[in-house]
């Protein structure tokens, strides 16, 4: 294992092309995911001439809140944890969020998303400090913690009910100007670019990658190991709070039951190319991989074939995307 | 002699206990300004503890720390780190998935200097926007060493930093180490490697079962206290080779070779290896870091398919594919890396009888009562110290180390495949692998073995194959094998120019002929 005589190489004068080469390398699974992401999108088309705007609308609307889970679940898992909580974190703070905002003034509204989202913080960073008190495996803490926070949202509201502030509708439903391009597409890229690319580009974020990837070597090099892990949760929870106020938005009330996001939201980042092992990718792939796996399902449904059958083909997807990628890997590792 | 207000770093008493095991009894340290300090002891002596507490990674049950006289008790790394004390860990504590940059960023380390060291260290051309997974190991050793040298620290704390380095860039570590010594900065060296420690330490402190026995100054002859010192009244002399390299010669040259190399190659490392092990013997490998001996290990193993050239097995052509495919042909591997061979979580009887077990490929209940038997039998034979505790994980380097070995041993060995198995080892129990293996080969073993440790060579080998760039460049004989000698093969130089001349141009450190001489 030890003696792989890397090479060092010189960086002086190396031209930009090498570098845009490297830089491709680099990404080259989300690349690729976006390439898949086209090929399916033409596919679409060619099944279902009729696909334009609407459906584009349609898919975005879908995708928000799914994209948020798995941005939330990428950001604990790149730091060698899981979180099997955020489906119920979602539907806590969407119950919360929809009592609180029905019939409301508008500005209300706007304390109770900011309240909502504070409560995001804090129950993520709950389960992170647990997990870090307790030494509780993570995967354990966080299966115990979404029977907890699934029935506290059962306490907060017994059946779907509640309301959202009309501004909070507005602001992802419908087109953004221009008809091609959705308010929920927007609102995504601008809340994960505003939190994500500030916490990547500094030292915490920096740590989070760190204990992911090696938790000895990171102690080691003076970072708080614990205080990181209780912050890669707390983010984890502010995005599933996000997530469960897309729902609140998009559906106009709040729903205790959580839905299918927890799995969906570890198969997004698994497909999206983050290591389940820690340390690896980014919250842009598996945002890719959620469009990639709705997409698949819309497409069944266009092909009219039993649900359930889509069900079985997106498991199997999902592993063929994965064994490839590890195929190419691997025979890129032996070159 | 010296007022404790001029002692840099001073431990006095330190004791930590874990459950039932002492890692340190009552230790004691003293480094005074300007001096590079050797800390030395047998592995369980409890070196590693200390250097912990030192850094802050563990707390101490009692004792007392003064650093730069106030006294003070680091709780992280972090802690120490900001009071002056930097260490240089066993491994390297680079986050394998972040670039060279990020990781410098993570330490708050000051590029600038960080590349002047690097440079100091012999690494010129370091592209900082590679992962520090892809680079070899050595490199990241170094990077380690500029890191910590980079922050300036009052206290440098390197730990085994030699232990993975090739010869070159062990000059210039020592070198480094030297010439750091200042009036108000003080280096504590680890190393297992003595000729190290006499060549760059001012004094040593000695640790023997958790408890300081002696601080020697390195005059001439300190070598030899220190050795006394570590072992204590048990020490174990290597028989003289001139009877082992009897035993050598009296094989019958025609024989069947029990494993024959020919031609083996692969992965553009691995050229053109070819030898022919015999029974009874112990076959000597001899490379600087990645010649290809990593990969030809790996093959020889079944770990890893070669791309030409064949295995012959007691005269039959054999193919691996599997590890369970060598084992079961009677070639077991003993790694330097004990984690890469151990259960760690399971016990020492479990770790040694797995092989075994599935050796007798036997479905259904396993014969405890016969496996007990065997097990017991080779915790005997190599005298592993299980006091620790059930897991392997709590054993000593060294005990995991002949874990590894009595799991073969167990089983009945025919051939094995020693791959630097007493790197990072105390001396004591690297004589007794010593022993071991040459017992082994007497009673009609075949043992390849290859060693970063070109002194071991003498003391364990009939013979001994030199690769350089993946291509088997000497055979030499144990009565030329000595470490001048050695080295010059390994640098694929010819035999006949002087020693210390050659080896100055092809390693151009400053302190080489410490070595060859």
């Amino acid at each position: 294992m030890s003696a792989v005589a890397g090479p060092i190489v010189d960086t002086r004068g190396r031209p930009v092309v090498d570098a845009l080469v490297a830089w491709a390398r680099r990404n080259g699974w989300t690349l690729s995911l976006i390439a898949l992401l086209a090929v399916l999108l033409a596919f679409t088309k060619v099944i279902n001439p009729s696909y334009g705007a609407p459906g584009i609308q349609g898919l975005a609307i879908s995708v928000l809140p799914l994209a948020l889970a798995a941005v939330a679940q990428a950001v604990c898992v790149i730091g060698g944890g899981i979180d099997l909580s955020i489906g119920s974190m979602m539907a806590l703070t969407s119950v919360v969020a929809a009592s609180q905002m029905k019939d409301q003034s508008e500005e209300f509204g706007v304390a109770v998303i900011l309240a909502v989202l504070i409560l995001g913080l804090i129950i993520g960073a709950v389960n992170g400090a647990v997990i870090v008190i307790t030494r509780v495996p993570d995967i354990v803490v966080t299966l115990a913690m979404s029977f907890v926070w699934a029935g506290a949202a059962l306490l907060v509201l017994k059946t779907p009910a509640g309301g959202s502030a009309q501004w909070l509708k507005d602001l992802v439903l419908g087109p953004a100007g221009f008809d091609w391009i959705p308010k929920a597409a927007v609102v995504l890229i601008v809340v994960v670019a505003v939190i994500w690319i500030p916490l990547r580009r500094s030292t915490v974020g920096l740590s989070i990658y760190a204990i992911g990837s090696d938790r000895l070597a990171a102690f080691r090099s003076g970072v708080a190991v614990g205080p990181t892990k209780v912050i890669a949760y707390a983010t984890t929870g502010l995005f599933a709070a996000l997530a469960g106020i897309s729902l609140t938005a998009s559906t106009g009330i709040g729903n205790p039951v959580p839905g299918p996001y927890t799995l969906m939201s570890v198969a997004a980042v698994v497909l999206g190319g983050v290591s389940l092992a820690g340390g690896r990718g980014g919250v842009f792939g598996p945002m890719i991989g959620v469009l990639i796996l709705v997409l698949i399902q819309n497409d069944m449904a266009f092909l009219s074939l039993d649900p359930n059958l889509a069900l079985v083909s997106q498991g199997l997807i999902l592993i063929g995307v994965v064994m490839f990628g590890s195929l190419i890997q691997w025979r890129r590792s032996r070159r | 002699m010296t007022l404790r207000t001029q002692l840099l770093l001073e431990a006095t008493d330190v004791a930590k206990t874990y459950g039932a095991v002492v890692a340190l009894r009552s230790a004691s340290l003293a480094v005074r300004p300007g001096e590079v300090h050797a800390l030395m002891g047998a592995n369980g002596a409890g070196k590693s503890t200390l250097v912990k507490i030192l850094t802050g990674a563990v707390r101490p049950d009692s004792g007392r720390i003064v650093v730069g006289g106030r006294e003070r008790m680091a709780h992280s790394p972090a802690e120490a780190r900001r009071g002056g004390v930097v260490s240089v860990y066993q491994e390297p504590a680079l986050i394998p998935d972040l670039d060279v940059r990020s990781n410098l960023r993570l330490t708050k380390t000051p590029e600038e200097s960080f590349r002047h060291w690097l440079a100091e260290l012999g690494i010129e051309n370091l592209d900082f926007s590679e992962l520090a997974r892809v680079l070899p190991l050595a490199t990241l050793r170094i990077i380690d060493l500029a890191r910590a040298l980079a922050i300036e620290p009052d206290v440098l704390m390197l730990d085994e930093m030699t232990a993975a380095l090739p010869a070159n860039l062990t000059e210039r570590v020592l070198a480094v180490v030297d010439g750091h010594r200042g009036a108000d900065r003080s280096v504590i060296f680890i190393s297992h490697r003595m000729i190290e420690i006499a060549a760059v330490c001012d004094r040593a402190t000695v640790l023997r079962e958790g408890t300081t026995v002696g601080v020697v100054d390195m005059t001439d002859g300190a070598e030899e206290r220190i050795v006394e010192l570590m072992i204590g009244d048990v020490a174990e002399a290597v028989p003289p080779r001139t009877a082992r390299r009897d035993a050598g010669a009296a094989r019958p040259p025609e024989a069947t070779p029990r494993l024959t190399a020919r031609s083996l190659s692969a992965k553009h490392k691995l050229r053109d290896v070819s030898f022919e092990l015999h029974r009874g013997e112990v076959l000597g490998v001899v490379a600087l870091e990645g010649q290809g001996q990593d990969e030809l290990f790996e093959i020889l193993s079944g770990s890893e398919r070669p791309d030409g050239g064949e295995m012959l097995l007691d005269g039959a052509p054999v193919t691996f594919h599997h590890p369970a495919d060598a084992i079961r042909a009677g070639v077991v591997y003993v790694a330097a890396d004990r984690a890469d061979a151990l259960l760690m979580q399971r016990s020492i009887t479990e770790n040694i009888a797995l092989p075994l077990t599935s050796r007798i490929r036997q479905w259904g209940w396993i014969n405890l009562v016969a496996e007990r038997t065997r097990v017991d039998a080779a915790v005997e034979a190599l005298q592993i110290d299980a006091r620790a505790g059930g897991e392997v994980r709590q054993l000593s380097g060294g005990n995991q180390q002949k874990v590894t070995i009595a799991r073969w041993v167990a089983g009945g060995v025919q051939t094995m495949l020693c791959f630097d198995p007493t790197r990072g080892i105390d001396i004591r129990t690297k004589s007794q692998i010593y022993l071991l293996l040459r017992d082994l080969a007497d009673a009609g073993a075949a043992v390849l073995f290859y060693t970063s440790e070109l002194k071991e060579i003498q003391l364990v080998c009939d013979r001994t194959i030199v690769i350089f760039g993946g291509r088997v460049v000497a055979e030499i004989d144990a009565a030329d094998s000595d470490e001048p000698t050695l080295l010059r093969a390994a640098y694929d130089l010819p035999s006949d120019a002087p020693a210390d001349t050659v080896t100055d141009v092809a390693v151009a450190g400053p302190t080489t002929r410490e070595r060859s001489t």
